[in-house]
């Protein structure tokens, strides 16, 4: 199982991360919250992995799971939806500002202009 | 005490001038003098203790850990320094009051030189060196505000800036080298240091580059050759500044550390050969300079460096003689030097030049002026019987008894020249400025100055004369008491006499005054030699050596920062990539020994769902909708996830966040063009590919190695307490809303924040430019015919109470059972936005007339208020309470402070996600060209569809 999450985390990293590259603002928002969900998820297991036992108190259970990383990530979840908001809205206006939603202000004026 | 209050004294008094200028010109000097005058007089309390030898000190810590303490002492050195800045500081107030123009704004001129005095007094009373490197810096800061102090003027910038930049770097390179000597010592503390075994510092390793980084800040400082080009620019200052910072004091800050270090840095030959080889080269080469200059002021700039240069090269010699000399030299230059820089402005304000081809026959015309200017000259010149006199003869008999690599005639030679050169630029001064024949084509018609302007420098002349016929009497004191300071107990008997018989000293000064007369008497044909001779332009120079380094640097820094984002982010994780892997590769690893979970098929179809989801996103990242459809699969696989994995919390917050984010990006989506193109080359698609590949193996295989060994977690606190200390059951909420939750309190603040930045980017959208933009858009998409189907109207507004009360309900039951504020309000947001999405902006938002920004801002407040109100009955902010109580039919229930903490989170997560998106469709109906539909469906049933045009 630990296999299966942590390759999880790794295939969802690196969509994030080739879409983070590309050279528009959407594939790269997208890219930002394909990140978000592998770094929430890798925070979430450093609790390690439970099955079955939620860290409510009062269901007749002994042990729970860890309940830290879970507020961590519950705040964090909300946080990067902030991030991400605003981080739409930015490209949005570049979009309507510039007429292009390219990345790089002035894709000509730069030697990687290919990109 | 005292001690401490000398040096705050004119920082604190700097003030008073920028407010006292209001009352006038003559308050604002006054103000600026008592300062002076009372820290002048604290000085002068403890003149009896420090000549009889002690040494006062006073002391704070400040921070211990880095050896930086507060700490003064006061002995003959610092006596006679902190005398001589005060004390010619007094005289220079008082003719800067005259000299300085109706429109020249005195009250800043002021306020910099107090600052100035009290940065200089800093240093020489500082008895920990990190001190004194923070009052350096306050003296190069503080000229530069003074040379600069006529900013209109292209010279002050420029010279002020090339001042800067000199002693600057120089105070860079002493503060390493200081570094390096309290690193030696083990102590940053002078006192320390000085006591310090001089041969233990001699054979450290790091002597000589402790010694070469000091000597180059000193060197900078006092203006050594080869960095004596700045000081002449620095002319460009008001002539009180020169009088006072480089004549008297900032010049003599290199000298003062010299002297302050003479004990422990002073001894070996490369002392010897560095400092007393730079001070003759100094000596020589500044009275060459000084002349040729036309300039007055020039004139006596590089005659300043040439008489630093002397004191360096006494310093450098290391016998306690040469030391004693040196000290007395200081006192002696500051007084005929200052008085000669405050006569050059008062030529200069009379007559409206300072060019000697442009003087000359003043001498019944400004007689006072002339008197004292033929004094002062003649004491720099260095005739009898006058101090300048006395300081160079016993210089020359420290030079005969001095071999400069083993050869004893070479120095003596050099120095005579010196001397001889010295003579002729002092005779220049007098003779071509005040004797010849008048003129008549004076720029202004030249008269003697007001008594303000010429009685503090006849008051130094006055010195200059006392301490020539009566030398023990008046200095002899003094310079046995900074002797003693400088040499630290080695010093010589010292005592002071006019006359000390026909010595060799003598012989050499009598060539060097026959040969300076003589040089004056044929100047035209010394003039034209030196005309035929090659003059370097140290300016010229120096801007090309600027002009380099800044031409470099943009090299540099725009080879790297080309502006390409794209560019900057590869750089940022292939770094992130290889600092990693290295780190991973260069430690040895063992494998986890925690037991594994074994995975279910359900896991395992799940895990292929989310493979499947990626594959998607980035086989179709550019069909925009379906990339968008992609993320959010695995959004819900993520959700699935923590729900499988024991966080129904996680699992609840993530559903409702995916939501949320899909509609924002399809509203974006809405503008935004819905391809996107190709543009990157196959190679640069391989090369991010291997990049994300190496990341997504990176991470995977961290989050394996973490959730493959065992650990110990501070979780068992929270366990064992939310339910006693924290009155819930639903720990991971407790940990929000009470253990963390000044956590909380600011995240909350951050989702309002970012509430708040989107709706004023988009605010910004909705008027000017950008709004007349927007209502030209043409939108790349066919737009339904059904903009507000009869099917979601209705399951919308049929959910909505629903979806209230679902909000309600979680909300309540999240302090025991999954759930909570931020879920609650997400949810609740949903339901709100979805009205919005049916019926369309204008005709929701005319019926639902929330004022979010009043959900962020009551959020926060009342988050706050929770907190405060623990406050108030004596607990730390956000201690939470509770209680349970019983009501009739509802029965026992519990209320927790921590409620009304939720609440709050509850109205900013409503109130940020709504202040958003609302926003956003609102410009999309705006872009769409429709107005506000009056109906909330396009077909409405049992209504009479109205013709076609009305409802579009």
């Amino acid at each position: 199982m630990e296999l299966l999450v942590a390759s999880a985390i790794g295939v969802i990293m690196a969509a994030g991360v080739y879409l983070l590259l590309r050279a528009r603002t959407l594939p790269v928002v997208l890219g930002l919250t394909l990140v978000t969900y592998a770094v929430n998820l890798f925070l979430f297991v450093t609790g390690r992995l439970t099955v079955d036992q939620a860290p409510v108190l009062n269901q007749g259970h002994e042990s729970f799971a860890d309940p830290l990383p879970q507020a961590l990530v519950l705040t964090a979840i909300v946080i990067s939806f902030g991030m991400t908001a605003v981080i739409v809205v930015m490209a949005l206006k570049s979009y309507v500002e510039s007429d292009s939603d390219h990345v790089d202000l002035d894709p000509q004026d730069d030697g990687e202009a290919d990109s | 005490m005292s001690l401490a209050l000398i040096v705050i004294l004119p920082f604190l008094g700097a003030v008073l001038p920028a407010l006292m200028i209001r009352s006038g010109r003559a308050a604002c000097a006054l103000s600026a003098a008592w300062v002076t005058i009372l820290a002048l007089g604290l000085l002068l309390t403890h003149v009896p203790a420090v000549l009889r030898g002690e040494v006062i000190q006073v002391g704070w810590e400040w921070i211990p850990a880095l050896g930086l303490n507060v700490n003064f002492f006061l002995d003959g050195l610092g006596l006679l320094f902190a005398g001589l800045i005060l004390g010619i500081g007094l005289l220079v107030m008082i003719y800067a009051r005259f000299y300085l123009a109706k429109d020249d704004p005195m009250g800043n001129f002021y306020t910099y030189l107090l600052l100035f005095q009290g940065a200089m007094v800093g240093i020489v009373l500082s008895d920990n060196i990190l001190l004194l490197l923070i009052f350096w810096e306050l003296t190069s800061l503080t000229s530069f505000l003074l040379i600069g102090y006529w900013r209109h003027l292209p010279e002050g910038r420029q010279g002020a800036r090339m001042a800067l930049i000199v002693t600057g770097s120089g105070g860079l390179a002493l503060i390493a080298g200081m570094l390096l000597l309290g690193n030696i010592v083990g102590s940053y503390d002078l006192t320390d240091i000085l006591q310090h075994d001089p041969y233990e510092i001699h054979n450290s390793p790091l002597y000589v580059p402790a010694l070469l980084l000091i000597l180059i800040g000193c060197f900078t400082k006092s203006a050594q050759f080869p960095f004596h080009f700045w000081l002449p620019h620095a002319m460009a200052a008001p002539t009180p500044v020169s009088a006072y910072l480089h004549s008297a004091t900032m010049v003599k800050a290199g000298v003062f550390l010299l002297a302050r270090l003479w004990p422990v840095l002073s001894g070996p030959d490369i002392w010897f050969y560095l400092v007393a080889t730079t001070g003759l080269v100094t000596m020589v080469v500044g009275a060459y300079i000084a002349l040729f200059k036309d300039d007055l002021k020039g004139l006596l700039a590089f005659s300043t460096v040439s008489h630093l240069g002397m004191m360096t090269m006494l310093l450098g010699f290391a016998t306690p003689m040469a030391a004693a000399v040196a000290v007395f030299h200081i006192i002696n230059h500051a007084t005929f030097k200052a008085a000669l820089f405050m006569n050059a402005g008062i030529i200069d304000h009379e007559t409206g030049t300072r060019d000697t081809k442009k003087l000359g026959g003043l001498l019944l015309l400004m007689p006072i002026t002339a008197t004292l200017a033929v004094i002062a000259g003649a004491s720099m010149a260095g005739l009898p019987p006058l101090n300048g006199f006395l300081s160079k003869e016993m210089m020359l008999a420290e030079v005969n008894q001095t071999a400069w690599f083993g050869q004893g005639w070479l120095l003596p030679l050099v120095v005579t020249a010196g001397a001889l050169l010295s003579v002729a630029y002092s005779f220049r001064y007098v003779v071509h400025v005040f004797f010849g024949p008048q003129r008549d084509d004076y720029p202004s018609k030249p008269h003697d100055p007001p008594a303000g302007l010429w009685l503090p420098p006849a008051f130094l002349v006055g010195l200059v004369v006392l301490i020539g016929l009566f030398p023990d009497a008046i200095a002899g004191d003094l310079v046995r008491a900074t002797t003693a300071a400088v040499t630290q107990g080695g010093a010589p008997d010292v005592h002071l006499y006019l006359w000390h018989g026909f010595t060799p000293a003598l012989l050499m000064s009598v060539i060097a005054v026959a040969g300076g007369a003589l040089a004056i008497w044929r100047y035209e044909r010394v003039r034209a030699w030196w005309y035929a001779g090659p003059h370097p332009e140290a300016k010229a120079m120096f801007d090309r050596v600027v002009a380099a380094a800044i031409a470099s640097s943009k090299r540099l820094v725009l080879g790297l920062h080309n502006g390409s984002l794209q560019r900057y982010l590869a750089l940022m994780i292939s770094a992130a990539l290889v600092l990693g892997f290295a780190g991973f590769f260069t430690a040895t690893h063992g494998s986890g020994a925690r037991p594994l979970l074994s995975a279910s098929p359900v896991a395992a179809i799940i895990w292929l769902v989310l493979l499947a989801g990626c594959g998607m996103v980035i086989r179709y990242q550019r069909d925009r909708l379906l990339a968008v459809i992609g993320v959010g699969v695995v959004g819900l696989i993520v959700a699935a996830m923590f729900v499988y994995f024991s966080a129904p919390d996680l699992a609840m917050t993530q559903i409702s966040v995916e939501v949320v984010t899909t509609i924002l990006i399809l509203l974006a989506l809405y503008f935004l063009p819905k391809e996107t193109p190709v543009e990157s080359s196959p190679m640069r698609r391989r090369r991010d590919a291997v990049l994300a590949g190496l990341t997504g193996l990176g991470t995977g295989g961290l989050a394996w190695a973490v959730m493959t060994r065992d650990f110990t977690s501070l979780s068992s606190f929270y366990l064992e307490n939310a339910h006693d200390l924290g009155g819930g059951d639903n720990v991971v909420n407790v940990i929000l809303v009470d253990f963390r939750g000044f956590d909380t309190f600011g995240e909350i603040i951050v989702l309002g924040i970012a509430g708040l930045t989107i709706f004023a980017l988009l605010h910004a959208m909705t008027r000017g430019e950008l709004y007349r933009r927007l209502g030209a858009w043409q939108l790349d998409m066919t737009k339904s015919a059904d903009r507000h189907p009869m099917l979601m109207v209705v399951i919308t507004r049929v959910m909505l109470p629903l979806v209230l009360l679902v909000g309600v309900y979680i909300f309540l039951r999240g302090h025991n059972m999954p759930g909570g504020g931020f879920i609650a309000g997400l949810v609740v947001a949903i339901g709100l936005i979805m009205q919005y999405m049916a019926s369309g902006y204008g005709w929701a938002a005319q019926r639902m007339t929330i004022n979010y920004h009043a959900f962020i801002g009551g959020g926060v407040l009342i988050a706050a208020v929770t907190g405060i109100g623990a406050m108030i009955i004596g607990y730390p902010f956000l201690t939470g309470a509770f209680d349970y109580f019983s009501l009739p039919v509802i029965g026992k229930f519990e209320v927790a402070s921590a409620l009304g903490f939720d609440i709050g989170v509850f109205l900013t997560v409503v109130g940020g996600v709504m202040l958003a998106l609302a926003h956003l469709s609102d410009l999309g109906r705006w872009v769409s060209h429709a107005p506000v539909n009056e109906q909330p469906m396009d077909t409405l049933p049992g209504a009479e569809r109205r013709h076609g045009e009305g409802s579009e």
